[in-house]
Parts: structure tokens; sequence; C-alpha cells
């Protein structure tokens, strides 16, 4: 413990570094003050003045009149079907390209890599008319739909890169012993890959959740808006009483924040598998 | 004979169904914005060609160059401020230190917040008369603090804050893992030979994190050039226009004026710009697949 500090020079970066750290957490601390305090008393007396009363009240308005106990609930039913199927369908696609020569392998594997940087932008207009086509437009499908297919390019560049690492005698002594090819995949390739799978769902799980960008663009009605969407329209209704808007911003996180705290060590992983090695 | 045809088709039938959900979601519609971007869609009628008309009025048009230039003050920023940090970070906690996983979940926590959350948050920081900070600058005296969001000179560099509070932790992490990759011994070899502090980082790790650096870059420029949440949620490109992205103009473009085929074109001129670096980043990843 103290032998880290061994030097005045150590000393003077742990005190930076302290101060740095606390500098990163006045957001959340702002966050966490003004919500428990009504509006009006931080305009009349500042923010920085003792409460002089302390009210869950912010937290159950953003709830109930803010909607957001409709938004939260609609965020698990966009995000958990998305996530599963994409999870399962790029497991398959990752053990093809990490398992089998053949041709067009690279090309396909460098399609999904490269669609996986694409800025969303440049798919923005073309999904909008596609789903709208296929009637689904304002639907949870469409939503979940194209979550499913965009993660399908991050998901596979990661499952495949772990696939590869897998022992090959394990596969080949399956295969002698006359094991299908899926049953391969299904059992002893699956298992093999759940750490990276669980990295993997962790850090999708967040990214599906906190997107903004395509909710409201392939959703219009209300009862249907998940937390983000719903923020915004609350920010709107609430723009007089700010701490109610900051109540709405700390609920909507308590998901994310959960899976963070039990599953930081896989989100981590998830964040260094995607860039390369 | 059989068998060998089996092994071929295999891998396509495990291929096929994510295969053309990706294409059908994602390769397709890349393509589809360039035929919208020569078209006057609306978003309700049926799309008429109309040639190099859209660009013309793009290459024209005042907003396009303020959206480019803010575009490119964003990456410049997060090129620089959150790798440099993002870095110092990294080998200052490399080592075992007291309190480590306070100050790397300190850091990792903005991560997990949804960039509409960290605009609420922030544009609650921001707010003129309540906020946090103009509160801090009353302490120090100053008792009229700027409207941040409202200043034209101010709004964008005030969103760019955000961003970077944001991605500090990311890069972090991205070195973290690359100095974990480092064999120590380089290290203690070059302090053997004499080398101070400063010159084992600028002339050992610094060439050994190469490669992150060009991967933590690329990753920073595209993430740059997507931005839209912060700057929706928190000022919506105004005041007039001042912290306008390309993102941002192309979805009040398309979505609140209809003028989906103008929409198209600023996307594909958003496609081109990020194409140079989506192929740094495959060609980097194809240098690893070498390796193998």
């Amino acid at each position: 413990m103290t032998a880290y500090f061994k030097s005045p020079w150590r000393v003077l970066v742990y005190i930076l570094l302290l101060m740095a750290t606390l500098l990163w957490l006045i957001p959340i601390f702002s966050a966490l003050f003004t919500s428990v305090r009504t509006f009006d008393d931080i305009l009349r007396y500042g923010f920085w003045s003792r409460p002089h009363e302390l009210t869950l009240r912010n937290f159950q308005t953003a709830w109930e009149r803010g909607g957001l106990s409709r938004y939260l609930p609609n965020s698990f039913i966009i995000t958990i079907p998305s996530l599963t199927l994409t999870l399962f369908l790029s497991s398959l696609s990752a053990y093809a390209l990490a398992r089998f020569r053949f041709p067009g392998n690279r090309l396909i594997f460098f399609t999904y890599v490269g669609g996986m940087m694409l800025p969303f932008q440049v798919l923005l207009l073309p999904v909008f008319r596609l789903t709208d086509r296929l009637g689904l437009y304002d639907t949870y499908w469409g939503l979940i739909a194209f979550h499913t297919a965009f993660q399908l390019g991050f998901c596979t560049f990661l499952l495949r890169n772990y696939m590869r690492t897998v022992p090959g005698e394990i596969l080949e002594a399956a295969r002698i012993d006359g094991c299908s090819e899926l049953r391969i995949w299904w059992q002893i390739m699956m298992p093999l890959t759940l750490p990276a799978i669980a990295a993997v769902a962790t850090l999708e799980f967040t990214w599906i959740f906190n997107d903004y960008l395509w909710a409201i663009v392939l959703l219009r009605s209300d009862a249907l808006k998940p937390v983000t969407a719903g923020l915004a329209t609350l920010q709107g209704q609430y723009i007089m009483d700010w701490a109610v808007i900051v109540a709405g911003a700390l609920l909507a996180t308590v998901p994310t924040v959960i899976v963070f705290l039990f599953l930081q060590r896989y989100f981590i992983e998830g964040l260094t598998l995607g860039t390369g090695k | 004979m059989s068998r060998l045809l089996r092994s071929s088709v295999i891998p396509y039938l495990f291929l096929i169904v994510p295969l053309i959900l990706y294409l059908i979601w994602v390769i397709g519609p890349m393509f589809y914005t360039f035929y919208l971007s020569f078209t006057d869609w609306d978003g309700v009628s049926t799309p008429h060609f109309i040639g190099w008309r859209n660009y013309q009025k793009l290459f024209a048009d005042r907003v396009f160059y303020i959206s480019l230039t803010n575009n490119l003050k964003w990456v410049i920023s997060f090129i620089t401020v959150p790798v440099v940090a993002g870095l110092a970070l990294a080998i200052v906690l490399n080592r075992a230190i007291p309190g480590e996983k306070f100050f790397k979940a300190s850091f990792y926590a903005p991560m997990v917040l949804a960039l509409v959350v960290c605009g609420l948050i922030w544009g609650w920081m921001y707010h003129p008369a309540g906020g946090l900070i103009n509160n801090v600058l009353r302490l120090l005296g100053i008792s009229r603090g700027p409207g941040w969001l409202s200043d034209r000179g101010l709004a964008l560099w005030a969103i760019i804050a955000v961003a970077i509070w944001r991605q500090v932790g990311y890069i972090m992490v991205l070195y973290l893992a690359g100095l974990k990759s480092i064999d120590p011994q380089l290290i203690d070899a070059s302090r053997v030979d004499g080398a101070n502090s400063w010159q084992t980082f600028w002339h050992v790790l610094l060439p050994l994190l190469a490669p992150v650096t060009v991967i933590v870059v690329v990753i920073s420029i595209i993430d740059s050039l997507r931005a839209f949440d912060l700057v929706s949620v928190m000022t919506r490109g105004g005041p007039a226009y001042a912290s306008s992205v390309l993102a941002n103009f192309m979805y009040i473009e398309a979505f609140n004026n209809y003028k989906m085929g103008y929409g198209a074109t600023i996307a594909v001129i958003l496609f081109l710009i990020s194409l140079v670096f989506i192929f740094i980043y495959l060609w980097r990843i194809l240098q690893t697949e070498m390796e193998y």
C-alpha cells in the first residue's frame, strides 16, 4: 500500500489524480444533489444552499407524469430481443468465419468490420424508408430488426476473433466422432466462447439501451418510445423544472449502471477486444 | 465426394441468415443513400431523379460549411484532449496504486450513461442561473456567468466538453490494454541503460503503443463524425446553427424540413469523409490478421 509513495513525485501525481477524479465526478454529484431538492429551493437560495427539504418527489413526478414508467419498460422490450437475436445470429456467422476456409471468407469478414464503423447517418433515410415499406415503421419490430442487423458487425467481429483462438484439436476430435457441425457449434464452440459472449452482451446491452437516434427516427408514438427518446420528451415538458429532468435522467441510467456494477469486468473486456487483439 | 461438397456448403449455411439481414439492413441502405442523394425525395411521394442539384445546393449552403467546420473542431479536440488524458491516466493507473478500483470506476462511469443522459445532466450544469458552473463562478466573484449553451462562441465547446468527459475513460481502457501487452522487460532494460522516466516514455513506451494510438485516433475521428445525440439534446444545433454538426444538420433537413434527398446528400459527404478512416481501420485489422 505505502510502497507506492516512495518518491515525492509519486505523491504529487497521486494528488493530481485525486483532483482529476473528483472533478470527473462533479456532474454526477450535481445531478444527485439536484434530484433530491425542489427546483424552487435551488433557484431561490442558490445551488450551494443547504437544502431546506429533501424529497423524492422529483423521481415520482418523472416516473408517473413524466412517463418513465412507460418508457423504461419499452427500453427493455426493445433491448432484450435485439440483444438475444444479434448474439445468436452473430455466433453463427462468427463460427463460419472463424473455422472454415471458403471463398469469400475474408470479404464477408471485412464487410462486417467495415459496416460496424459506418456513420449511422448513411443508413438513416434508407432504413427509415425500408421500415415504412415493410410496415414496420412505428413498431417495436422495426427498431429491433435494425439493431439486430447493425450490431451483427461488431458482434461477429469480436466473436470470430475469439473463436479463432479455440484449439482446433477439440473440434477435430468431435468431428471424427461423427458430430454434426451444428452440434459442434452449439455444444462445443458456444460453451468455450462464453467469456467473449458475456463481454459482447454487456457492451451491446448498454449500447442498444442507450440508443437515441434510431428510436426517434423509427418510432413516432409516445407509447412505444424507449427511455432515451422519452427523456427528450420529458425535457420539453418540464423545461421549467430541471430537478424533474435530472431525476428522470438518473432513473433512466439505473439499468445500465446495475449492469456495469455487476459486469464491469466484461464491459471493459469487450471494449478492449473491439480494437484488434 | 459428398463429404467434400458438404463441408464446402456448411459455412454458407451458418452465414446465410445473418448475412442476408446484414445486406438488407446495412449494406443495401448504404448504397441506397447514394441514390437518394440524387433525388428530390420528401419522405412521402416517389423520389424523382434530379441529378447533381442537391450537391450544388449543398456546396452553396452556409450551414453546411458551419457544420463541417464544427465537425472539424470536434475531431481536433477529440484526437488531442481525451487521447492525452486517457494515456496519462492509463500510465498512472497501470501499476498497483491505492484506490485503483475507485479511480478506474470514476472514469469508466460516464461511458455507461446514455449520451442523452449526459446531455441533460450537463445541460443543467450549464444553466445560466441555477446551474453548478455559474454558481461556482459566482463564488469566485463572477456574478454573471455566460449562458454556456446560448452563446454563439461557447455552445459548441460546451458540448464538446461533455463528449470529452465521456470519452476519456474509453481511451484509458484502450491504453491500459495496450500497456498490459507490453513486455515489462523492455521498460526495465531502458532503465538499466540509464534512461530517465521521460526518455523511457518518449523513446520506448510511446513507440510501443503506436498501434494502439492508431486505433484510438481512428475511433476518435469516427466517433466525432457520428456526433449527434449531445447536440440534439443540448442545443439542436443552435443558437443560429453555431453548434450544428453534419449529423444534426442532416437530421433537421430530412426529418424537420422533409428534404430527405438533401439529407441523403449530407449523409453521403459524411460517409465519404469517414471512408478514409474506415479504410485505415480495416488496414490495421488486416495487418493483425497477417500475423496469425
